[in-house]
């Protein structure tokens, strides 16, 4: 730690007389970001004080770059953190660190680094910080672009789990683009794009029971096929017997299979996915489970809702089994039509379902999912008979005059929270049907002055039970204000039907945005991309400021 | 293993002495980094070019409603946008792999003309500083970075059209120099 601050503080200060110097030496930049909350105990809501009072997350990056070079660094200070993160990560400290080079066919970095081959299926080491998950690789990254449409990443490393380094990867992956690489191809209505990846992992066994394999490795191949407007794109992975804590210990091996097929023109678009999951944990140690060191991310294919009632049950893939599809199509109403009105009006519809896979016994005289034999056999094109997840939703966007916008929206959820929430060992509710409504609705009162209010609604008669939610927010040239409820009006305890109020003021300008907030907030689970976080509720003020440079 | 307790003085000096910087420093020119655009064939950041003529990048997702609203506001007008100042929108989904390939249909169906690239990872995300969506950035003639916001709400494009005639008009005087 000492050489490392010593030797950065050098090249701060280098960096800096060379500056002063020349103009053209190089650039420093970066962001700093905090999130800090001040808690308040709330026994009714079941809001817990920290014993610091305050939980306060912060991220700063500063990178240099001159031309090809680049370096840079994180500092991540949580003095403790935010309540719902991982309670692991309290400290601060320099963990992400790199340097790199970037001469057009070749670039290699060394220290930290983020990295995804194809759709992520085999491995994608990524960062979100709104979720708390990094799992950085430190080691050694080479791309190398030989020929214009030959692409290949090369990557040995360790993965961050909170504070440490651990495991070892080692990865390849090669990717062609026909119509870069074959002039007669550059301008075809055709274009095809094939990929390949192979990934491996290492760890030592001394376990007493049984014998793990040290080596596991996973291979990929991908395919992208587009003429005109029409696209079709699939990865498949296959991965060797790996037996660990999330799959229960058995040898078998795991597949994964995500299916993307879309077709566009101005005005209509249709998307239709597709997946099969069978048995993908693949973490760089056996041991590991819930965030820590995943080396591959299996996507969600259900709708990110934006609105805080149709988000209130969302989806987490099921990385050990699951079947699942999505489809939606969006469309708008040409303007100056009988029903799209004056305007213009886009529709989408979105359908989504999930499954487990089909499983039987692996033999005749054995049960399925018994430690250290093959655990079971699925038949490739079986759905299981577990049901997961349902959402059918539909959002209508109607602009009613230049400074008049509307969104409507209505959902309908099947949701198994005993499967989906129950990694997170919290008390659940079986199967839970919703029905959602939001109503959006901007009106501009002046130039670059608007009032947004949105009403939003939710009713099941399982879990918390219905819900009521009111937004009204007013925006001027650099502020905004927001005054938010949310009533839990049809909780089955009386005492809980209880009003959770917050509002909040924020500031921005240019690159840089203060927020401060209070209220209540209700317990829930938060998603970014495919992963979640449970959130307790909480009673207090808040605080976020972000700034780049 | 860096912990609480082991966090020492020479850190704390670094990180406030890279504070002040950040009043010195900052992001000028475009980081070269090789993503997608929407036919999958790999585009580098450091040919987003626009002959000596305005530029905006504008980092966005299909689930971001303030960066569709932003979106949509301006495609409305860019046409005219493009009449007055030659100026060319960059719109960088970082959808990652859950709903990046609904991007392009979604781009038609809300008849965008943007031009459209894909940054499932958010490398590009990362190089250029942006901490959420939207986060936009004007590009001057030379390719250096003049200006950026990070919000967005009802009627901020009018004020965003000032600044990128301001630029076009800048260019273009100090063509005519």
């Amino acid at each position: 730690m000492k050489n490392l601050s010593v030797s950065f503080l050098l090249l701060f200060i280098i960096s800096n007389y060379l500056y002063a110097q020349n103009d053209n030496i190089g650039q420093i930049h970066g962001n700093f970001q905090i999130e800090a909350q001040y808690y308040q105990d709330d026994t009714l809501i079941g809001a817990q004080a920290l014993p610091e009072h305050f939980g306060i997350n912060s991220y700063s990056n500063f990178n240099y770059t001159k031309e090809k070079f680049s370096a840079g660094v994180r500092y991540e200070g949580y003095f403790p953190p935010l309540n719902g993160y991982d309670q692991r990560y309290k400290g601060a400290g320099i963990p992400f660190k790199y340097a790199s080079y970037n001469a057009d066919i070749i670039e290699i970095t060394a220290g930290n680094f983020y990295e995804q081959y194809g759709s992520g299926l085999v491995l994608r080491a990524y960062e979100e910080k709104n979720l708390g998950y990094d799992n950085t690789f430190e080691g050694i990254r080479i791309k190398f672009n030989p020929y214009q449409g030959i692409y290949f990443k090369c990557l040995i490393g360790r993965q961050r789990n909170f504070w440490n380094y651990s495991g070892l990867v080692r990865g390849i992956d090669a990717e062609l683009n026909a119509n870069e690489l074959i002039g007669k191809l550059k301008e075809s209505k055709m274009q095809i794009g094939l990929g390949g990846s192979f990934v491996s992992k290492y760890q030592t066994d001394q376990d007493a029971v049984y014998k793990y394999p040290e080596n596991v490795a996973a291979g990929a191949g991908r395919m992208n096929i587009s003429y005109g407007k029409l696209n079709f794109s699939t990865e498949y992975v296959y991965k060797a017997n790996d037996p660990s804590f999330d799959n229960g210990k058995i040898y078998k091996h795991g597949e994964a299979l995500l299916i993307n097929a879309t077709y566009s023109q101005k005005g209509l678009g249709i998307f239709f996915a597709a997946k099969r999951i069978d048995n993908m944990s693949f973490r760089s140690d056996r041991s590991a489970s819930l965030s820590e060191l995943s080396i591959n991310y299996i996507p969600d294919i259900t709708k990110p809702h934006t609105y805080s009632m149709p988000a209130m049950y969302p989806y987490v893939t099921q990385i050990t089994s699951e079947m699942g599809m999505q489809t939606e199509i969006i469309y708008t109403i040409k303007k100056e039509s009988k029903i799209g009105g004056k305007y213009g009006t886009n529709i989408s519809l979105n359908y989504s379902v999930a499954n487990n896979i089909q499983k039987s016994p692996p033999s005749d005289t054995s049960i399925i999912g018994v430690d250290g034999t093959l655990g079971y056999k699925s038949d490739f094109f079986a759905l299981g008979d577990e049901f997961y997840f349902q959402d059918f939703n539909i959002q209508i966007n109607r602009k009613i005059s230049p400074d008049f916008k509307t969104t409507f929206m209505y959902q309908n959820l099947t949701y198994n929270q005993d499967i989906i929430h129950g990694a997170n060992n919290k008390l659940t509710h079986g199967m839970i049907y919703t029905n959602a409504f939001v109503a959006d609705m901007t009106y501009k009162i002046i130039k670059n002055t608007a009032m947004r209010v949105e009403l939003e609604s939710l009713f099941t008669e399982q879990d918390y039970g219905n819900w009521a939610m009111a937004v009204v927010e007013l925006s001027i040239p650099h502020f905004f204000f927001t005054i938010i409820d949310q009533y839990n009006f049809g909780n089955p305890d009386n005492n809980l039907r209880v009003h959770y109020y917050s509002c909040a003021i924020g500031f921005n300008k240019g690159a840089h945005r203060f927020e401060v907030g209070y209220g209540k907030k209700r317990a829930g689970v938060i998603c970014v991309g495919g992963i979640c976080r449970a959130v307790p509720a909480s009673n207090g003020f808040t605080l976020s400021i972000t700034s780049s440079f | 293993m860096l912990t609480f307790n082991k966090y020492n003085r020479y850190s704390t000096i670094i990180f406030f002495l890279l504070v002040v910087c950040l009043c010195k420093y900052s992001i000028a020119q475009i980081p070269s980094v090789v993503i997608k655009n929407t036919d999958n064939r790999s585009f580098n950041t450091s040919e987003i070019k626009n002959d000596g003529k305005p530029i905006v990048i504008n980092f966005w997702a299909t689930w971001c409603k303030p960066c569709l609203q932003e979106l949509d506001a301006i495609s409305e007008v860019y046409d005219n946008w493009q009449k007055e100042t030659g100026v060319i929108i960059y719109a960088v989904s970082i959808d990652n792999a859950r709903t990046t390939a609904k991007v392009s249909p979604f781009v038609d169906a809300r008849g965008w003309d943007y031009k459209i690239l894909l940054d499932p990872n958010s490398d590009f995300k990362r190089a250029m500083n942006v901490i959420n969506v939207p986060h936009v950035f004007l590009l001057d003639g030379k390719g250096e970075i003049v200006y950026q916001h990070t919000t967005y709400a009802e009627g901020d494009e009018e004020a965003f059209f000032e600044q990128i005639k301001k630029v076009a008009l800048s260019t273009n005087e100090s063509e005519n120099k």
